[in-house]
């Protein structure tokens, strides 16, 4: 209930911030601090220094740039939920970020976050995953940019270095005739998902040009279902076809049995819950909502 | 440790101390500043009893360190009324029944107020999407919505 | 003259007196008092189900600048503190001498300065283990070998109960034209009120007095064992008070002593400092207030017409490691003898057998109205699984079997004596409301196309009240209550009552039962509960008993006051006695219009012009004796409509039609049902404390003891009747367990029906989605399927 003593600072750059972490190897960064603090308070985690991030001017926004969809790190999902950008182009993105947690959590929970924390039971990941984003990361080398597929390298695990800090976000812009869905089965709000699938899909002349499949806390690790778009892309998005990717989907998911359900629930949730994705991106594609 | 030096307005009276970095908002607001309507009702951020807004934003003030809130402005339960006018979300919850025990009340009514600013005129559905971070165990939240309903008519007549 | 619309009596849905410090934020709660000179004191507690202590490492702890003091079990022992009795007349550690018998079960606790500071504290304690085999299952923990939970007794049976005519019932069983069997299994589950239990323990060495802050709903029990459990060290009833103040939610888990209090208080005794302890939510969850978990072989007899001719139930309770349910002393299995229901039928029997396993202790809370809960959801499950066995609908199959209305007062297979109902009446109103019959029509369609729709009723007869001194008592202390009023010159008042609210809003509904008797505006009638120096006696507020006996009280607290009040009118009236009548709130002289006097003419007279002979003043107190229990009752019908993709279980509708007799404020009446039925939804589809075989808890935390948001809790429908209680001086019943009582059998009778054409007989409850999709999936109805 009560955290641990340690160290805080709140740099106003992310210069600042970086040298920082480079400073105390037992440091860590706090944004919105939903995930670490509850831990903290279970003293299941104590490090010696938080780095707050959120002074930093200049790290939340979310626009539309040269192709791209850039949303700073320190958006907290509550915002994802009010832009209007978001609601009319990124239905994916706006699904998952009003089911993450509850709506208090989400005024402070950051997109950086969430996917920096790497819970596989984060909603981002497979979003991000399904939209093939970008992941824009600076440290004391500089800047680079780490493809989604990189990025997440094992339970609560990224390719971030401890001295890096993660702070942007990149969607490719939205094209005609896409659409994406999250759906989330969780025993009530604010849970975890038992499961969920991200879809996010682009058609022309009928059939599917993209597929991207993300699937949330069926695995160590966010996955990417890439057999199930593979069985999407080239083809006409009919039943048959749906079919046969929710199959694939449950497939690639690697549940593990606990108190949210057995491995075979998840897996069939998976199947359920991909076809019901697919189904309402289709919907989103072809100018629904 | 070392301690920081903060400074908060809090119902619009600025506060200053000093504080360990990890003492949470709430604790600043229940034992340094002796607003006690804020409460604390767990241990995993799930039942809201602590909302709070932080610079207009509901906030379970249980999940913040006072630190964090440094320079910031705070509303709490104690900073409804104005003059001793009940707010109308604090009329609202009493001519709709919507507390029994009260101890989710401070933190169902800071988050309405939150609503309410954003949404004017909700949908019962909005309502309970709206609160949907925030627990109840003695009212089943059919009269938490009148309440909300009654504060936005209310507001509305007013405006 | 008494204007009757200022009166605000029985049946008006005045607003709630208490509102106006809640809704500000000034609320005296537990945590929200600060003494001078204060310590806080937190528990280290043991990650073991079972295990040896074999070493308490405290240096590190005392290091700690403003840690001040490690309290162990032998410390206490020294004081003979370390055990104390429970409420069942056994035994359960303060603090264990040697061995710790549940997770997170007391180990030893620190006293800082500071609240944070003593949370260091616990985590620098260092405590070596030895565990211990560990026994989680009650059957198992029956058979001959298992590992013994308690030392200190024989075997891991706690006690072996059988009631009824089991000759009588085994003959109807063997001569019925169909019989029905089904095993329940009712697991443990939490109060989980928003705010925890907590304590300030004040002891003032200068006068010798303790007085103990606590949440408790029932203050003056806690002070009678408090003055028992140490007497031996000098200290006396009259030189401990405790005090509850606002209490945020109670159901039944603030009534026991818990071993928190007794740290605490023992604390403040060994310090000389106020000690304040709070639970932290994960403890709470962990270590106390839980209810259920009663594993239930039900089995329902029925003759060719379909009439019910029997019930038998075998129940092994599991306990925890003491037997500390909070309940009535003659009554280990609490009123599950209300087994017998709605129905009218000759013969029943039942058998308990309470156990003994690694778990906390306890068992009543939640709402149960002392197992009414089990009882109930038993019953209401077989005439489900009898009607549909029969191929008769379940609301006709009721209709048949209920008691009828001119069969009250009722005499119940198992020994009750029900006071009224009209059970037809209900039922068939919450039929109307809900459009039954249409709904029938649309379950076959959907059945056809293969959606599964189900719909479930719940026929409840509640018993509350508790009780009449023959049959009850807690700890010895015979379960009357109280009310002490007094009237002030002006005409306005204070009453003092024997039961804590919790919220349910007594400073309201007691306040209207005075005005109603008096003829005073309830506005002006001031109530207090909870300070034991100044409230009577009572037995506190818990299994919808305040109404029924404290309530019960306020109008006869009140009618000896009008007593007197009617030799001040006469003599204010100049008339005789017997000519003077009490109507619309005020004194009359009969046949003479025009020559009235309210009571607060009375009131001014009782202290300025009494007649010679007379004591001055007014006032009154009353212990009320309940003749009987009360037997509330209602028709609940719910709606399902289950996804066969997620196995989902969606409440589409719920009725609830409660009869609860004549109702004080319909106001609050509501709102206590709203809030019941939710914490009925509640345990039918999401909560649920288990544990696995090392005796680890998984629900421990909000994470995973899954609470409803609004957003789950479905949009309640409410009906009501009115069938008075016979025997009660206004007539009125208690609701607030009713709906807690009512509701879960009306959810899983509806889940089950959904799926009885597939061969579907039981799901216990929680019925979650993971649980019923497995069902589906078994009888190949998943959406893949």
């Amino acid at each position: 209930m009560i955290p641990p003593h340690f160290d805080y600072e709140a740099p106003a750059s992310v210069d600042a911030a970086i040298k920082l972490l480079g400073s105390n190897p037992d440091a860590k960064i706090l944004a919105g601090g939903q995930s670490l603090i509850p831990l903290m308070r279970f003293r299941l985690a104590s490090p010696a220094m938080l780095v707050d991030l959120t002074r930093i001017d200049g790290l939340s926004y979310v626009k539309e740039d040269n192709g791209w969809l850039k949303i700073g790190a320190l958006t907290c999902e509550a915002d994802l939920e009010r832009s209007d950008v978001v609601a009319s182009k990124y239905p994916l993105l706006a699904d998952t970020a009003r089911v993450v947690a509850d709506p208090l959590v989400r005024n402070r929970a950051t997109l950086g976050g969430n996917l920096a924390h790497a819970d596989p039971a984060n909603d981002h990941p497979a979003t991000m995953l399904a939209y093939g984003a970008k992941i824009v990361v600076q440290g004391p080398k500089g800047e680079r940019t780490i493809p989604v597929g990189e990025f997440f390298t094992g339970t609560f695990t990224t390719a971030l270095d401890s001295k890096e800090i993660l702070t942007e976000i990149q969607i490719p812009a939205a094209v005609k005739s896409s659409g994406g869905a999250y759906f989330k089965l969780e025993r009530k709000v604010g849970d975890f998902a038992t499961a969920a699938v991200a879809v996010q899909i682009t058609l022309e002349g009928g059939k599917v040009t993209y597929a991207g499949i993300g699937l949330t806390n069926v695995g160590d690790m966010p996955i990417k279902a890439t057999e199930a778009e593979k069985a999407l892309m080239g083809n006409a998005p009919d039943e048959a076809t749906i079919k046969k990717a929710a199959d694939l989907a449950a497939a690639a998911a690697q549940p593990t049995a606990d108190h949210r359900g057995t491995e075979a629930y998840k897996r069939s949730l998976v199947k359920t819950l991909t076809n019901r994705a697919l189904h309402k991106a289709i919907e989103r594609a072809k100018g629904g909502k | 440790m070392s301690k920081h030096h903060i400074k908060v307005t809090v119902n619009g009276t600025v506060h200053e101390a000093d504080v360990e970095a990890r003492l949470l908002l709430v604790h600043l607001l229940r034992e340094n500043l002796n607003l006690t309507g804020t409460h604390i009702g767990c241990d995993t951020t799930s039942c809201g009893a602590c909302t709070v807004l932080l610079d207009g934003k509901a906030t379970k003030s249980c999940t913040v360190f006072a630190v964090q809130a440094d320079g910031s402005e705070i509303m709490t339960v104690e900073g409804l009324a104005t003059n001793g006018a009940l707010h109308p979300i604090q009329e609202g919850f009493r001519e709709s029944h919507g507390l029994q025990c009260g101890f989710c009340t401070p933190g169902m009514m800071m988050c309405s107020v939150a609503l309410l600013a954003e949404n004017p005129n909700p949908t019962e559905d909005e309502i309970r999407w709206g609160i949907s971070g925030n627990l109840c165990r003695c009212t089943g939240y059919m009269n938490i919505v009148k309440s909300v309903q009654y504060a936005a008519q209310k507001m509305q007549e007013k405006a | 003259m008494t204007d009757k619309a200022d009166v605000h009596g029985l049946g008006h849905p005045m607003k709630r007196k208490e509102d106006a410090r809640f809704i500000q934020g000034k609320g005296n709660y537990i945590d929200d008092l600060k003494l001078p000179g204060m310590l806080y004191l937190d528990i280290v507690r043991s990650p073991y189900a079972h295990a040896r202590i074999k070493a308490i490492r405290t240096e590190k702890a005392l290091a700690i600048p403003g840690v001040l003091a490690v309290i162990d079990g032998k410390t206490l022992d020294g004081y003979k503190l370390a055990f104390m009795p429970t409420l069942s007349n056994d035994t359960q550690m303060v603090l264990p001498i040697d061995t710790v018998k549940h997770q997170a079960q007391e180990v030893c606790a620190v006293v800082a300065t500071e609240r944070y500071i003593a949370a260091d504290g616990v985590e620098a304690v260092e405590v070596d283990y030895d565990p211990l085999p560990v026994v989680v299952d009650p059957h198992k923990a029956l058979l001959p070998g298992a590992t013994k939970v308690r030392d200190d007794k024989e075997s891991n049976l706690i006690w072996h109960l059988e009631e009824g005519d089991k000759e009588g019932t085994d003959k109807a069983f063997n001569d019925a034209a169909t019989r029905v069997e089904q095993d329940i299994y009712i697991p443990r589950i939490h109060v989980s009120s928003i705010e925890t239990c907590g304590m300030v323990a004040d002891w003032d060495a200068v006068n010798g007095h303790l007085t103990l802050h606590m949440t408790s709903q029932a203050p003056h029990v806690i002070r009678t064992v408090v003055a028992l459990i140490t007497g031996h060290l000098g200290l006396s009833e009259e030189k401990i008070r405790v005090i509850s103040r606002d209490i945020g939610g109670g159901f039944g888990g603030k009534v026991p002593a818990y071993p928190g209090y007794i740290i605490a208080a023992a604390a403040s005794v060994v310090t000389g400092h106020p000690i304040k302890w709070i639970e932290d939510r994960s403890e709470n969850l962990q270590a106390d207030s839980f209810g259920r978990d009663y594993h239930i072989k039900a089995a329902m007899a029925a003759n060719k017409d379909g009439h019910i001719t029997a019930i038998r139930m075998n129940v092994v309770a599991d306990h925890g490691y003491a037997d500390a349910a909070a309940q009535p002393s003659k009554f280990p299995a609490g009123l599950f003898n209300i087994c017998t229901g709605s129905y009218d039928f000759k013969h029943a029997w039942m058998e308990v057998d309470g156990v003994y396993t690694n778990k906390p202790p306890g068992g009543i809370a939640y709402r149960c109205s002392f197992r009414v809960t089990e009882a109930v959801h038993a019953i209401e499950r077989m005439a489900d699984v009898m009607a549909h066995e029969l191929g008769e609908d379940p609301a006709a199959f009721r209709m048949k079997n209920f008691i009828k209305k001119e069969q009250f007062p009722y005499k119940s297979a198992l020994g009750w004596e029900y006071d009224s109902g009209d059970y037809h009446k209900a039922l068939q109103l919450a039929m109307d409301m809900i459009g039954y019959d249409d709904l029938r029509k649309e379950q076959a369609e959907k059945r056809a196309r293969g959606e599964l729709m189900g719909i479930g009723i719940s026929s409840f007869t509640e018993i509350v009240g508790a009780g009449p001194s023959k049959q009850f008592d807690i700890v010895g202390l015979k379960m009357f209550d109280s009310c002490e009023v007094r009237i002030h010159p002006t005409g306005k008042a204070i009453a003092r009552f024997g039961t804590k609210s919790q919220g349910q809003g007594h400073e309201t509904t007691y306040a209207q039962i005075l005005a109603e008797e008096l003829g005073l505006p309830a506005e002006h009638i001031q109530i207090e509960e909870g300070d034991t120096d100044t409230a009577p006696y009572g037995l506190g507020t818990y299994a919808s008993r305040s109404t029924p006996t404290a309530g019960a009280a306020a109008a006869m607290a009140a009618r000896k006051i009008r007593e007197k009040a009617t030799k001040i009118a006469a003599h204010l009236l100049e008339a005789s006695e017997k000519d003077i009548v009490w109507e619309d709130y005020n004194f009359h002289v009969k046949g003479v219009p025009g020559k009235t006097v309210s009571m607060q003419d009375i009131a001014f007279a009782a202290y300025t012009n009494f007649p010679q002979g007379l004591e001055g003043g007014l006032e009154a107190v009353h212990y009320y004796d309940p003749p009987n229990l009360t037997y509330p009752f209602g028709s609940y019908i719910c709606v399902v409509d289950i996804d066969r993709g997620t196995g989902e279980v969606k409440v589409r509708r719920f009725v609830a039609v409660d009869d609860c007799g004549v109702r004080i404020n319909p106001m609050i009446v509501e709102g206590q049902i709203h809030g019941g039925l939710t914490m009925g939804f509640a345990p039918a589809l999401m909560e649920e404390i288990t544990y696995d075989e090392d005796g680890n808890i998984h629900g421990g935390t909000f994470m995973d003891y899954l609470l409803p948001t609004a957003m789950e809790s479905p949009k309640w429908e409410v009906g009501e009747t009115v069938t008075p209680s016979p025997h009660h001086p206004i007539g009125a019943k208690g609701v607030g367990e009713s709906p807690t009582v009512g509701a879960p059998p009306a959810i899983a009778n509806a889940v089950v029906d959904a799926l009885w054409h597939l061969g579907v007989r039981n799901i216990d409850i929680p019925m979650t989605s993971a649980k019923v999709w497995e069902v589906l999936n078994s009888v190949g109805a998943t959406l893949e399927s």
